[in-house]
């Protein structure tokens, strides 16, 4: 029996809620580690200096500044500038009240692919859109029937997620080259030597918080095998589509402490760069 | 054996305290919460207090349950806010102090104090497109699958069909898209059929058009009010957000596609 006469409850307004619980701890705290970070982000990629620490002979690239495209023009060069000196083309059109960074090159791909990612989506909806602000609260009236979600533009963008992940995995490879070439020393002679400092592990930490979070992508799981109804038990495809899985399932807590971790890294090879912190040779 | 008995009534007994519940008493056209007083003891459910309630002192509470276990999907409402299961909801996991407020799920429409009508989900169902599986692999008529494959979508039928998702999901609950929006529950009926290794049908077309997929905005509640546990989100929504990108959005598997045989 249709009973379409009754009307549907009024909806409640913003941030009313019957809940009795501390709903709005999880949203405040999303809000106030994500502002965190874009604050710290954009600051330090605004920078362009103190990415590269080479004191005590070092080898130390910042994560925001890798891969570095270029050098930054009347600084040493850091050695791991891909294509040298930057073209006149590039600094003739580098806006004049934003100091030439290489980080503003290449940050909106690792950015993207954060921003498309469907756990920060979900996350940041709440925390910055308050849509809606916790489950079961009210959220702001004007929305309403107009609500479009991710149907429409602007936010039918999210569905190019995918393409971010390609590039993030090209990331993994460039960030765990530096992790590997953070263990070579300059030596006394001029030569490199192996060694080992907090640095050094600290840039080994990265790749693999970041390979935990880009291994476990709803679209990497997609596309390695969820895509298919018929996998199979036991073959190459079905074992990778397992393990993406099983990263999957912690997708949240990989995406924080790789958040976490690389800004950190960034800070560390920084203060060092500034001569706020002294890296610590262990070996 | 008399001591054990004596032992055990007594402790029931003291462990019994009176408690205010809150229920929202009315109908479609509105109505308010009304508090009534029971005592509750110790293994008690939401459930049972509600019950007691209509023993003592409201005869005319209008309350929808049937197994009394969590598997009929019947005693849907909002406890303290929260979608939840009354007959599943322990007096002991609510908060001791202040009065336990009960009212009818928020995304349908109120038919009388506790009771809703989900008649919406019964005709979205319908909307859906039916298994349709493969032509047998043996000549007996019968089908060969592995049970990795079964696995996947097996999780999707644990569904009680309490609503409770549909009721938090906030497409529904605050943006009335009824008509538009199928909700979390008919994706997972609908990443059961579709991810079905025997089943043939494609029902992405109607997903992006008709059943509103790309409304949801993956707040995961569905998911955390699921009292059979099922990874709504996870497993079924997003999935088929997926295969939807692939069907209409990515312009390398439209590509591919040529190539490839028709499913």
């Amino acid at each position: 029996m249709s009973r379409a006469d009754i009307p549907l409850p009024q909806p409640r307004g913003m941030a009313q809620t019957q809940r009795t619980d501390t709903w709005w701890l999880q949203p405040l705290a999303v809000f106030s580690g994500f502002m965190a970070f874009i604050v710290y982000s954009t600051w330090a990629a605004l920078q362009g200096e103190h990415f590269f620490l080479s004191a005590g002979g070092a080898n130390y690239l910042s994560p925001f500044y890798s891969p570095q495209l270029f050098n930054v023009p009347g600084q040493p060069p850091t050695g791991h500038a891909w294509f040298g000196d930057p073209p006149s083309w590039l600094l003739s059109l580098w806006p004049s009240f934003i100091p030439f960074s290489p980080a503003l090159l290449i940050l909106w791909a690792p950015g993207g692919f954060r921003f498309t990612c469907y756990y920060y989506r979900g996350a940041y909806y709440k925390a910055f859109w308050a849509d809606p602000p916790s489950c079961a609260v009210g959220e702001p009236g004007f929305r309403g029937k107009k609500y479009r979600g991710e149907a429409k533009f602007p936010l039918i963008i999210q569905n190019i997620h995918r393409y971010f992940l390609y590039l993030a995995i090209a990331f993994i490879f460039v960030l765990s080259y530096d992790a590997i070439i953070a263990y070579k020393f300059a030596a006394a002679d001029g030569g490199w030597t192996f060694g080992i400092g907090i640095g050094s592990l600290i840039l080994t930490i990265n790749p693999i918080l970041l390979g935990g979070y880009t291994l476990g992508c709803h679209s990497l799981r997609h596309l390695i095998g969820g895509r298919k109804d018929c996998l199979g038990a036991g073959g190459a495809q079905r074992t990778a589509y397992d393990c993406v899985s099983c990263l999957n399932r912690k997708h949240m807590v990989w995406a924080w402490l790789s958040l976490f971790w690389v800004g950190f890294t960034d800070f560390y090879v920084r203060m060092c760069s500034m001569g706020y912190f002294t890296d610590v040779r262990l070996l | 054996m008399a001591g054990q008995t004596k032992n055990t009534s007594s402790t029931g007994a003291s462990d019994r305290a009176p408690r205010t519940f809150r229920v929202w008493r009315g109908d479609g056209q509105g109505g308010k919460f009304h508090d009534y007083s029971t005592e509750v003891g110790e293994g008690m459910v939401v459930l049972d207090a509600i019950h007691q309630i209509q023993a003592e002192s409201a005869p005319d509470l209008a309350c929808r349950w049937n197994c009394k276990a969590g598997k009929c999907g019947s005693c849907s409402a909002e406890i303290n806010g929260q979608p939840r299961l009354m007959c599943m909801t322990r007096m002991d996991q609510l908060p001791p102090e202040g009065p336990v407020t009960v009212e009818p799920m928020r995304a349908f429409p109120a038919i009388r104090d506790l009771v809703t009508d989900v008649s919406h989900n019964f005709r979205a169902k319908k909307s859906i497109k039916k298994f349709s599986p493969r032509k047998p692999d043996a000549p007996d008529g019968t089908w060969r699958m592995q049970q990795a494959d079964v696995d996947r979508v097996q999780e999707f039928r644990k569904c009680i069909e309490c609503f409770l998702c549909q009721d938090v999901c906030h497409v529904l609950r605050d943006h009335h898209k009824h008509e538009e929006f199928v909700g979390p529950r008919l994706f997972v009926y609908t990443a059961a059929l579709e991810m079905h290794p025997l089943d043939t049908e494609n029902r992405l077309g109607d997903l992006k058009n008709k059943h509103g997929l790309g409304y949801c905005n993956i707040t995961k509640c569905c998911t955390k009010v699921c009292p059979e546990h099922i990874t709504i989100t996870d497993n079924s929504i997003i999935p088929l957000k997926e295969r939807v990108v692939d069907e209409f959005y990515d312009p390398l598997t439209r590509l591919f596609r040529i190539f490839k045989p028709a499913k």
